[in-house]
């Protein structure tokens, strides 16, 4: 499944959804594609648009999603310059506890089995495996 | 996806969140609850006993208002979550930041 994905925030929910009712039955379990995957796919998407594509109209976010028995892998990539996930802080320290923004990534890693970035920086890789 | 805000005999304000709260809908919900502390409101509870999924950009409005409305003197309560959003508060330690209650009610007997 291939889906170009306006760079409009208000958009984020239509795509996750149209993203979740399209996986057939069988790989991953209604539980995780109700709440692991609408949630971590908000999230790359939403990051996608307001940081990659600074919210442009005139770019898209291309969402490629693979399906095989054993797991589902999503892509999202944007236009952006990318950036480096390793320098971010650690949401969870009390310094940062009460900052609005900064927890994204961190919520991703927790609710799939595994992320991975391309070179660039600026398309992720989020993969669920089976169950 | 709805948000609905009714106020209760002694003036709390509940505020249901129906779908979900994240990146495309969180100003609306902001918009709403800040009219409300204009208003004079000081007590709030928030419901999402009928929300499926909150993405980072929601729970990071929920700590923005928790803020604006403690500076008012006043409370946010949180109820209702289900055993996958409740894991989410709890990853992101923002279990410690909220009084949350199991159901509505119970956040406002503990007003």
């Amino acid at each position: 499944m291939r889906l170009d994905v306006p760079s409009d925030l208000g958009m984020v929910g239509d795509a996750v959804e149209l993203v979740a009712t399209h996986l057939p039955p069988g790989t991953l379990s209604p539980r995780r594609i109700s709440f692991n995957l609408r949630t971590a796919l908000a999230e790359a998407l939403g990051n996608a648009i307001r940081y990659g594509n600074g919210e442009d109209p005139d770019r898209l976010v291309r969402v490629y999603v693979e399906l095989r028995r054993d797991f589902v892998r999503i892509h999202v990539d944007d236009d952006g310059q990318g950036f480096d996930a390793s320098r971010l802080p650690d949401p969870t320290h009390p310094d940062n506890l009460e900052r609005e923004y900064g927890r994204g990534l961190f919520v991703i890693r927790h609710l799939v089995d595994d992320v991975a970035f391309n070179e660039k920086g600026n398309g992720i890789c989020l993969t669920l495996r089976a169950g | 996806m709805r948000f609905t805000l009714k106020k209760d005999k002694s003036g709390v304000v509940i505020v249901g969140v129906e779908g979900q709260l994240i990146v495309g809908n969180r100003q609306e919900l902001k918009q709403k609850v800040l009219e409300a502390l204009e208003e004079g409101s000081r007590k709030f509870v928030i419901d999402f006993s009928k929300t499926g999924y909150i993405d980072s950009s929601g729970l990071g409005v929920l700590v923005s208002l928790s803020k604006k409305i403690r500076e008012q003197s006043g409370e946010l309560r949180l109820a209702g979550l289900n055993a996958d959003l409740q894991t989410l508060f709890e990853l992101t330690k923002l279990d410690t930041l909220f009084a949350i209650t199991r159901t509505a009610e119970e956040a406002l007997a503990a007003f």
